[in-house]
């Protein structure tokens, strides 16, 4: 046993993720319990007091929402975690965050839904609700894992994401992700780039929590450091307070999608395989990006040539990436467990240039290697 | 008009005045004690934090130079929660209406109660949604006229004081905005209070409720509550006959019980003791692998 297996560990990705969540700095968890995300919960009840950290049970995924927020006002670095569900229940305190502009990362461990559905099954139906479930316009950031590895890496980005641009991020897992285990090492302090949010440098009087900066950021003013200002989750002007009027409204919506939009290069993350010569091109996340790999590995087995885009940030759509491969005209097949929230994403970028093959299944079970293979098989003949 | 340079400390000048309320509304009064009762017992600027959740209530924070924050409709205590336990040297005020704390948010508000945190839950119950224009309430009376219950409400209403009791807050007192100087002193109680405090104020909402109920203007209405607020040491005394259409006020609960905060520490200490129990464990067990190796090697 040499000295890097020693580190090596079984964990499942949940674990994981609770992990990531610790390495980050997260010192605040609240949740409610709901299959398959409860393994979050439960490692950070006995992590979190180790680490002088909080967790607290609430009485329901609204509660939940609201304390990580209330307590990342007040400096913490806070998360959630839950499926469905809960997650719809989040979704008007994830509107405030977006609106106050407070850094939280919530994780959605997504199971087979509408509503109850299929509580230990898994899918990929919570995409547009990542995006879109919040009422009014609005920017996020989603991010999708797809081994544990990745719940552990991409909970730290997440937390990195939240704070430099202070806005929730959320994670989305699925079923299979959550409940696998895989053998991963824990990564020590450092190995991972850790960011923490900008706070104002100036003096109290001078502060404008909400002004415009050449990233669109406005520095964070935490409660009880001095910095005494409003937040709100009604329109607000550069100081917080609350406005009607139209030349400071439409500035503001406007910087809350700028501070997003100029940082693409940033934000936006995928993973290329073999896409240089490839004919087709699987677009995949999540668990079903493993199956993908596994049958783009078989068919060039067989001499065809496939190649694999697994998309990490879910949005912003990462659609400098996608663009090339519709100009290039390379047939793309999107496998996904939902009955096409992603290929429709993919379609709107391609605008008709190429063929946008879709893989749909809501059976409540993975999509696999093999079915992928049959499908690049139908159109390589 | 000795108040007057007290309040004009803690407003925001910048902040775009005139207010939302109604002119003779009793929020205006409550945000009064509030500001005696804090500067009285001298707590800094810097270690208030204000929390608010939606309606005429919602909008009281932004007037005032604390840390201040307006969140959505009846989540106010849930927000406060994160606060006060990311940072426990804050001071946590949370302000909310009779709808905002006790029909959209009054799962907080029982498991709030029912925690422990400490919390200062002020609620001013005027009987009606008033910035929504008037919809009845689970605090509207039996009978009452709202604009969502014209041939009058049939549901019964919730004794706020009484149901923060039951679900476990350690201080639980009503006061009314005509009894000022006893509304004074029941917040800096609650203020001081180690755990869930909770301040039920009886407030006029002369625009909706008075008007739809015939109650008269702002005076009349406040005129009622001098003439209804029986103290609880009287109605002690008075037959549940007397005390028809009378409600009391004063403290109805004021008890000591360990605070959340207290109770999470001895949590914080336990999972530091099993972590390092873990630790040397491990040692151990990391130790004795290797002597056993070492003697199978010698073996050899």
């Amino acid at each position: 046993m040499n000295k890097k297996d020693a580190k090596a560990q079984l964990m499942q990705g949940n674990e994981a993720c609770a992990e990531g969540a610790i390495y980050a700095g997260c010192r605040f968890f609240a949740g409610y319990p709901i299959t398959p995300a409860s393994e979050i919960a439960e490692r950070l009840s006995y992590r979190l007091p180790q680490e002088d950290g909080t967790f607290i049970q609430m009485e329901d995924e609204i509660a939940s929402m609201g304390a990580i927020i209330g307590a990342s006002l007040a400096g913490v670095k806070s998360m959630t975690a839950t499926s469905g569900p809960g997650f719809s229940l989040m979704q008007e305190n994830l509107g405030f965050a977006c609106m106050a502009e407070v850094p939280c990362v919530v994780v959605n461990v997504m199971r087979g839904g509408p509503s109850t559905g299929l509580p230990t099954n898994p899918a990929q139906g919570d995409v547009m609700q990542a995006r879109w479930g919040t009422h009014g316009d609005h920017p996020i950031i989603v991010l999708s894992s797809a081994s544990v590895w990745e719940c552990f890496t991409l909970n730290v980005k997440a937390f990195n994401f939240s704070e430099k641009y202070r806005t929730p991020v959320i994670l989305l897992m699925d079923e299979v992700i959550a409940h696998m285990r895989e053998k991963i090492a824990l990564p020590a302090p450092g190995e991972i780039e850790v960011i923490d949010r900008v706070k104002p440098s100036v003096p109290p009087e001078w502060y404008l929590p909400y002004e415009d900066t050449s990233s669109g950021v406005p520095p964070m003013g935490i409660f009880g450091e001095g910095y005494r200002y409003h937040v709100t989750g009604l329109t607000h002007d550069i100081r917080g307070f609350p406005t009607l009027r139209q030349d400071e409204i439409q500035p503001f919506i406007l910087r809350l999608f700028r501070k997003i939009s100029s940082h693409f290069d940033d934000i936006q993350l995928v993973e290329a395989y073999q896409i240089e010569d490839a004919e087709i091109v699987i677009i995949a996340y999540g668990c079903s990006a493993r199956a993908a790999h596994r049958a783009m590995v078989e068919a060039r087995a067989q001499g065809r040539k496939v190649g694999l885009l697994k998309l990490i940030t879910l949005w912003p759509f990462p659609r400098k990436f996608v663009e090339p491969l519709t100009y290039a005209g390379k047939i793309l097949l999107v496998p996904e467990m939902n009955m096409g929230q992603i290929s429709r994403e993919v379609k709107r970028v391609n605008q008709g240039k190429t063929k946008v093959l879709t893989l749909n299944k809501i059976d409540g079970t993975i999509i696999k290697p093999q079915e992928i293979l049959e499908k690049i098989q139908e159109v390589s003949k | 008009m000795e108040d007057r340079p007290l309040i004009y400390k803690y407003l925001r000048h910048d902040k775009k005045f005139p207010h939302v309320w109604c002119p003779g509304c009793g929020i205006g009064i409550l945000l009064g004690s509030l500001i005696r009762a804090i500067d009285h017992l001298g707590y800094s600027k810097d270690e208030i934090v204000l929390v608010s959740g939606i309606g005429c209530s919602g909008r009281l924070p932004v007037y005032v130079d604390f840390n201040t924050l307006h969140t959505t409709h009846g989540r106010a205590l849930t927000f406060a929660t994160g606060i006060k336990l990311a940072k426990p040297e804050l001071k946590v005020i949370v302000i909310m209406g009779d709808g905002d704390a006790t029909a959209i948010g009054g799962n907080h508000f029982i498991h709030a109660a029912r925690r422990n945190l400490e919390l200062t839950a002020i609620i001013v119950n005027n009987n009606i949604y008033g910035m929504t224009g008037g919809q009845y309430s689970p605090t509207t009376p039996y009978g009452q006229r709202a604009t969502t219950a014209i041939y009058g409400s049939v549901e019964n209403s919730f004794n706020i004081a009484q149901l923060a009791a039951c679900a476990g807050a350690v201080f639980a007192a009503r006061g009314t905005v005509y009894h000022v100087r006893q509304l004074d002193q029941l917040i800096e109680k609650a203020l001081l209070k180690k755990g869930f405090g909770v301040v039920e104020v009886i407030s006029q909402c002369h625009t909706h409720f008075g008007r739809l109920n015939k109650m008269g203007n702002h005076i009349e209405m406040m005129k009622w509550q001098r003439d209804n607020a029986v103290p609880v040491e009287k109605a002690k005394k008075m037959t549940p006959q007397e005390m028809e259409g009378k409600f009391e006020i004063g403290i109805l609960v004021d008890r000591e019980a360990p605070s959340y905060i207290e109770e999470y520490q001895k949590v914080r200490q336990k999972a530091k003791e099993a972590a390092a129990y873990q630790l040397t464990a491990k040692v151990e067990k990391e130790e004795k692998e290797e002597s056993d190796r070492r003697e199978i090697s010698d073996r050899i």
